[in-house]
């Protein structure tokens, strides 16, 4: 009945785990996030011109580095261009939830982050980053004609799945190398201070949390502990060559509380010598040799009160 | 010549300027006595020696009034200085979890294994916590500040440090301190709350001597803890993950050297840095504010309502324990981690009433499920609150 118990506890267990683990997610630590094609009088280069950009983000929450990397563009079927993110810039190392902005100017010569492409004004864009083993990292279609002047086509939020036009409305503002959201407080805050003002709801939630924690080691060490007592006690009947569990009960067989353990130990540690109740009578004067040094010298250290003559 | 007198006297009247005697405040004398008393506390009282004395001077250090606009580079907040890199461990959150390895290579779980039911004690002992956060809302702290204070409760400092270092570092030094000066006073707080809330007849109850734990199940604690518990709270991953990887080094009894440096020279050189940077950084400037005050209130409040849930949960459970099998409710004050403090004042409180009742070993078992407990707690209120 008891190993059934464990059976169905365990059973339980691996069918919770199981149901409860998602496939895992393609991990890339860098998307686009933000495109800006047609830019009139929007953000501009570090030459004063207005060209269009690719935003590149970091969402991981460690540094990745883009040297290496590659950015595709197609805008007619057929011809796509890539640009090769030169290595040996400092500035291609994104720190963790990071900004860029790639230049659509075609005009590399003026620095790494400005590319050998320009972004079509009139057709469909596609962009593609690749990693330096050229595996697709992430993509994006900026769609043609929703696009006017001074128009990005960015993620809702950074890193989001979700795409939407930015028309540098006070609602959705164009946001070249900062977040594509402001995030103006702490939502999960905001939450708790308008609905458990008084804490009670964190109360309830969090302990229930810390007792279902400790519930769980109860009942997994409640169970590996009657196992050890059996585990135990059937070794115990081996070792005596019982073999009826009543007379074994009778013998108190692998029930040594313990104390008496304790006191077998201690019995051990007397019987090996290593006892001091009854010490040595020889009295032994050796040489104590010390090297000698200023610093430890009590010649120096004034322990002795001075003796004024 | 005149001239020269004239250079001697304004060089001396600069560098006067740069004297703590110039620049001290009131508030600097304050906080220096407030450092000297706690060194008297190690050093006289010897209440949490180890802790209070690390602390103690760290308050005198960080309390030497200087020129702050000179660009000295020598004060805790002034970024480059020497104290400031060592203070990066506190505020990157790094030496917490370190004292939680040391932790872990130091603990004897036996006593929880070989009873799980105390575990519950040092989850109902968690209480201390969300009743200080209650609390600390009502006086108009903001959720994270509020959570951060209510950690105190947790009665582990090391939890305390490493959770308001996360969600409010401003209020990190006034967290510490009260942390670890009521943790120093647990033999002043807790015996009193422990005997009004016990009658003299459950104080007598004597608890079944533990049954002695196998090599395998000590093995097995910290791997099985550590997978239970963090797939809960992987918040909690930092601080459970260093305590369970410090337990398995002992309990594995293969990696004896990696252990005895967890447990040794490693929690000591930490346990150091971390006193006296904590110490330093109550500057006056930062540390004397209102806030700091609503904190040592909620503190010793949280500490009280911790140990009264530890002690009334025990009377709760043991409506439901067979006669024979019923828990001495001097041991719920150890759910508090506060370890092993805690756990002794239920032997002291004990023996005061029986003297051949034993519950030392007992109270280990709620006072290291306590650990466990604030850790969770810790990383739930993270999970919550970022």
């Amino acid at each position: 009945m008891r190993k059934l118990n464990i059976g169905i506890f365990l059973s339980l267990m691996l069918l919770v785990a199981f149901s409860s683990c998602k496939e895992q997610k393609p991990n890339n630590k860098v998307v686009i996030n933000e495109v800006l094609v047609d830019n009139q009088s929007n953000f501009q280069d570090d030459y004063g011109l207005h060209s269009g950009w690719i935003e590149i983000f970091n969402k991981s929450y460690s540094s990745a580095d883009l040297a290496g990397c590659l950015l595709r563009v197609s805008s007619l079927p057929g011809d796509t261009v890539t640009y090769f993110i030169p290595k040996g810039d400092v500035l291609t190392l994104l720190k963790p939830r990071q900004h860029t902005l790639f230049w659509a100017d075609g005009a590399p010569r003026r620095g790494t982050f400005h590319t050998n492409f320009v972004l079509s004004k009139t057709n469909e864009n596609w962009i593609g980053l690749y990693d330096s083993g050229k595996k697709l990292l992430d993509q994006v279609v900026v769609p043609a004609g929703v696009l006017k002047e001074n128009y990005s086509y960015a993620r809702v939020s950074d890193g989001l799945n979700e795409w939407e036009v930015k028309d540098d409305s006070a609602e959705k503002y164009v946001t070249p190398s900062t977040n594509n959201k402001t995030i103006e407080s702490n939502p999960k805050m905001d939450k708790f201070e308008q609905h458990d003002p008084v804490g009670v709801g964190m109360a309830i939630s969090a302990m229930a949390v810390v007792f279902t924690g400790l519930i769980l080691l109860y009942i997994c060490f409640r169970l590996t502990g009657r196992s050890a007592v059996v585990l135990r006690k059937r070794n115990a009947m081996k070792a005596k060559n019982v073999t009826d569990h009543k007379e074994a009960k009778e013998m108190k067989l692998g029930e040594a509380p313990g104390e008496v353990i304790a006191a077998i130990s201690m019995a051990l540690h007397e019987a090996q010598g290593a006892d001091h109740d009854v010490e040595e009578t020889i009295l032994t004067i050796s040489r104590v040799k010390r090297s000698y040094s200023p610093w430890s010298s009590k010649i120096y250290t004034l322990r002795e009160t001075p003796n004024k003559k | 010549m005149g001239e020269f007198v004239s250079f001697l006297q304004n060089n001396l009247a600069d560098f006067w300027t740069y004297t703590g005697f110039y620049n001290a405040t009131y508030q600097h004398l304050i906080m220096i006595l407030v450092g000297i008393f706690f060194i008297y506390l190690a050093v006289a009282k010897e209440f949490e020696p180890m802790l209070l004395i690390p602390i103690g001077f760290g308050i005198l250090i960080g309390n030497i009034p200087f020129n702050m606009e000179a660009g000295l580079k020598v004060g805790l907040y002034e970024e480059g200085s020497v104290l400031n890199i060592l203070y990066q461990g506190v505020t990157s959150g790094w030496y917490p979890p370190l004292i939680f390895l040391g932790i872990g290579a130091m603990t004897d779980f036996s006593a929880l294994i070989s009873n799980p039911k105390l575990m519950l004690i040092g989850a109902a002992a968690q209480f201390g916590i969300f009743g200080a956060y209650m609390l600390a809302l009502e006086f108009g702290f903001d959720p994270m500040q509020a959570a951060a204070i209510g950690i105190i409760g947790g009665a582990d400092g090391p939890t305390a440090i490493f959770l308001s270092s996360k969600l409010a570092p401003n209020l990190m030094g006034a967290i510490a301190v009260s942390a670890y000066s009521y943790m120093a006073l647990v033999p002043v707080i807790q015996p009193p709350i422990m005997r009004l809330l016990t009658t003299k007849k459950e104080r007598l109850i004597r608890m079944k001597a533990p049954r002695a734990v196998s090599h395998t199940e000590k093995v097995m604690f910290p791997i099985v803890g550590l997978l239970l518990t963090c797939f809960l709270v992987p918040s909690g991953l930092p601080l459970l993950g260093m305590l369970f990887f410090g337990n398995l080094l002992k309990e594995s009894g293969v990696t004896r050297r990696l252990a005895e440096t967890a447990r040794g020279p490693l929690i000591d050189t930490i346990t150091i840095l971390l006193g006296l940077t904590v110490g330093a950084s109550t500057q006056a400037s930062e540390f004397l504010t209102r806030d700091s005050i609503f904190i040592f209130a909620l503190g010793a409040l949280s500490f009280i309502i911790a140990t009264a849930s530890g002690v009334l949960f025990v009377k709760f459970f043991n409506l439901f324990l067979k006669k024979d099998n019923k828990i001495n409710p001097l041991i719920g004050n150890a759910g508090v981690s506060a370890v092993p403090d805690s756990a002794r004042i239920s032997q002291v409180v004990g023996l005061e009433y029986d003297p051949s009742n034993y519950l030392l070993m007992h109270a280990m078992g709620p006072n290291v499920a306590g650990v466990i407990g604030s850790a969770v707690a810790a990383g739930i209120l993270l999970g919550f609150l970022i």
